[in-house]
């Protein structure tokens, strides 16, 4: 058997506010990259960078950011603009991961507008949330999405009130297939740019995307996809098509 | 008034009792009628109850206690109007009291107890007009129905306040809970309670913990101890605000796996030493709000004690059943911090189980299920001899348990719950020891478990 591409070789994972912005069980993302780089004999560091604390836009491949209550998602919102945006910057300006999941993706855009209150994001995606009134949008939830030439599924669950504008420079994350997407409207979800991320398919995203997990992995090594270990996923593809029969794809 | 309603009341019974012939097992639905009927007949008819009401209201643990305040005020001799169907909305409540309504303005019973909806507290205590509400902890739940925990803490602080609906309610608050704690800081005659036991203490937070913060003034609470999710001794360095000193106390807690509980309990009557027929510190938690309910009504403690010790368990709480032969016990899942208490109770008894979980997400359950992965599966790693995953998100529930350690092996889907059930049941006849059995449900799984297991002739048909 050929040496593995992935021999040896170490994934460095730093989630974003993990004690405040965890609202949709976010850690399952973090449970599914560090057991799938396990099972390959990939070294899984994660270390976390809370309210005050220094973040290190050099030393990590993949940076995640969940969601949390408006309350804590405030907090973030000052302390992120104040303390780690450089950081994040030079981190997406290197290629590595920086993904945004239901908050954390509002966060990763220029603003969010609450009535008078406008919160500024960090500025990575160029995308503007705004709450407007109205019911939130709530519900399961699939996209079609193009990575690499290749044309993916992801289901998901959505429940946020805001409504997210794609700027000129912000290409969507997927085309939605049911659900609610960016604004409800658009038939758009999520946002893209490079390696940075941002969707509402909160919380466990990648439980139910394990092919997802993978791209994530991949990229942020550096590595084709393919050149993974392939694993017994049986349990994965079950719990995708279930996610997706949710939604009704 | 009260003549004009009697007509609603008749056409109401009526339809219930249709529907119940059709099979319907909605205890709501005749309640549901009247209300649409008479938008204030739940408070004309709770009005007739001579002692008035209490309510219960709490995340987790509402069904239970009532259940066991419900034993202690009966054992104290009073009799009850209380929604022990778990019907806890406006047309739950509606139909317990249609239920009740006698001719000509009467009422058969003294006192109305009733566990309340978290989000229906405020409309139900408007109508109600309680005169004690038992506030027993808010955790995370169900976020795509009841929203984020903030919105719920701020429903009920109106409710509570001087001008809401409950102003002049009694308040009966867990001293633990930071955010129920809080919602008694203006009121002078609060009946707290909490544990005070060091040897309960967790080494952290839970990760699904919430209330972190201090609701005075932002600033992360200091946790001197943690005993259940975010449950514990706290108080805020910035601002100063701490744990109420409870007066309704649990010391000593024994935790006896998923059987039993035991725990010293002290009221400014006295102390004794209490004996649950029900498992883990959840239902501590939930026999000390009955208790200090109890103490706000000057319920001896005599009864108190007789009380709590002869609840069972309520409907799919650590109920025990038999399936296939075998013990069997049905304990009801959630949300994370529910969820939780249970794997950690699970995780005390020794050597392997059988495990039957079942994820629904039809509407009473949440439709959103990734509140699994805020669950402490790992708990079980190592702990399954085969584990058995049914409902509508059966396959999610299977990963969540490969991804918490369980080996894929022991791990089978079978999504449809009456053929899931049979497999644990039949499949292992054969064999000779068979491990315990655990059923994790959610809402929706328990009531379908329920009505198969009377069908299998396993389980009585009554609603308790």
């Amino acid at each position: 058997m050929a040496v593995s591409a992935t021999e040896g070789r170490v994934l460095r994972v730093c989630a974003l506010y993990p004690d405040l912005m965890n609202i949709y069980a976010d850690r399952g993302n973090l449970f599914v990259l560090q057991r799938r780089c396990a099972w390959r004999g990939i070294d899984f560091q994660l270390s976390g960078s809370g309210l005050g604390e220094s973040l290190d836009g050099g030393a990590h491949d993949i940076y995640y950011l969940g969601g949390g209550q408006d309350r804590d998602q405030q907090l973030c919102a000052e302390d992120l603009v104040a303390g780690k945006r450089e950081p994040l910057y030079e981190a997406a300006s290197r290629g590595a991961i920086v993904l945004g999941v239901c908050g954390g993706y509002q966060l990763l855009g220029e603003s969010y507008t609450l009535g008078d209150d406008q919160l500024q994001g960090v500025g990575l995606l160029d995308v503007r949330t705004v709450r407007e009134p109205g019911q939130r949008l709530i519900g399961n939830v699939a996209i079609e999405v193009h990575l690499d030439g290749d044309v993916h599924v992801l289901a998901g669950f959505e429940n946020h009130g805001g409504r997210t504008h794609l700027g000129s420079d912000a290409a969507p994350l997927g085309r939605v297939l049911k659900g609610h997407g960016n604004d409800g409207r658009s038939g758009f979800e999520g946002a893209r740019a490079g390696n940075t991320i941002g969707t509402y398919l909160h919380g466990p995203l990648l439980p139910k995307n394990t092919w997802f997990a993978d791209w994530l992995i991949s990229t942020a090594l550096g590595i084709d996809t393919g050149a993974l270990t392939s694993l017994d996923d049986s349990f994965e593809r079950e719990a995708h098509t279930s996610a997706r029969r949710a939604a009704g794809v | 008034m009260s003549a004009l309603l009697e007509p609603k009341l008749a056409l109401a019974r009526v339809v219930g009792a249709v529907s119940r012939v059709h099979g319907g097992g909605g205890t709501s639905l005749p309640g549901k009628l009247l209300v649409r009927m008479d938008p204030s007949a739940i408070g004309v008819l709770a009005a007739r109850l001579p002692r008035g009401s209490v309510v219960v209201s709490a995340t987790n643990g509402k069904t239970t206690t009532a259940t066991m305040a419900a034993s202690i005020l009966e054992r104290a001799g009073i009799s009850l109007v209380h929604n022990q169907a778990g019907a806890n909305m406006a047309g739950g409540i509606a139909s317990t009291l249609l239920t009740a309504a006698g001719r000509r303005g009467t009422i058969a019973g003294e006192l109305g107890l009733f566990e309340v909806d978290e989000l229906w507290l405020d409309r139900l205590a408007a109508q109600l007009h309680p005169q004690a509400i038992v506030l027993g902890n808010l955790f995370r739940d169900q976020l795509d129905r009841y929203g984020e925990l903030d919105t719920i803490a701020e429903r009920w602080t109106t409710a509570v306040s001087a001008g809401g609906t409950a102003a002049r309610a009694r308040l009966v608050c867990n001293a633990d809970d930071p955010l129920v704690a809080d919602l008694g800081r203006d009121r002078a005659d609060v009946v707290y309670y909490g544990v005070e036991d060091d040897t309960l203490e967790l080494e952290g937070m839970a990760h699904a913990a919430d209330a972190k913060h201090c609701r005075r003034c932002g600033a992360p609470y200091t946790f001197d101890a943690i005993y259940l999710g975010h449950l514990g001794h706290y108080h805020c360095p910035s601002c100063g605000q701490r744990r109420p000193s409870p007066t309704v106390l649990a010391r000593s807690v024994v935790l006896e796996g998923v059987r039993s509980a035991r725990f010293r309990l002290s009221t400014p009557e006295g102390e004794a030493d209490v004996k649950l027929a029900l498992p883990g510190l959840y239902n501590v938690y939930n026999a000390l709000a009955a208790a200090a309910l109890a103490v706000a009504l000057e319920i001896p403690l005599a009864d108190i004690v007789t009380g709590l010790e002869s609840t069972k368990a309520a409907f799919g709480r650590a109920e025990t059943v038999t399936v296939g032969g075998r013990e069997t016990r049905i304990l009801l899942v959630k949300n994370p911090a529910g969820a939780n208490e249970v794997l950690r109770t699970l995780a005390l008894e020794p050597g392997s189980h059988d495990l039957l979980g079942v994820l629904n997400d039809n509407t009473a359950d949440g439709h959103d299920v990734s509140w699994i992965w805020d669950a402490d599966f790992e708990l079980l790693a190592g702990r399954v001899r085969s584990a058995t995953c049914s409902g509508t998100r059966a396959a999610e529930l299977a990963l969540r348990l490969k991804y918490a350690g369980v080996e894929p092996e022991r791990i089978t889907v079978v999504e449809d719950l009456s053929h899931a059930l049979a497999r644990v049941a039949d499949d292992y006849l054969d064999e000779g020891d068979k491990p315990p059995l655990y059923v994790l449900p959610t809402y929706t799984a328990m009531l379908s478990l329920r009505e198969l297991l009377v069908a299998r002739g396993e389980a009585n048909s009554s609603w308790r």
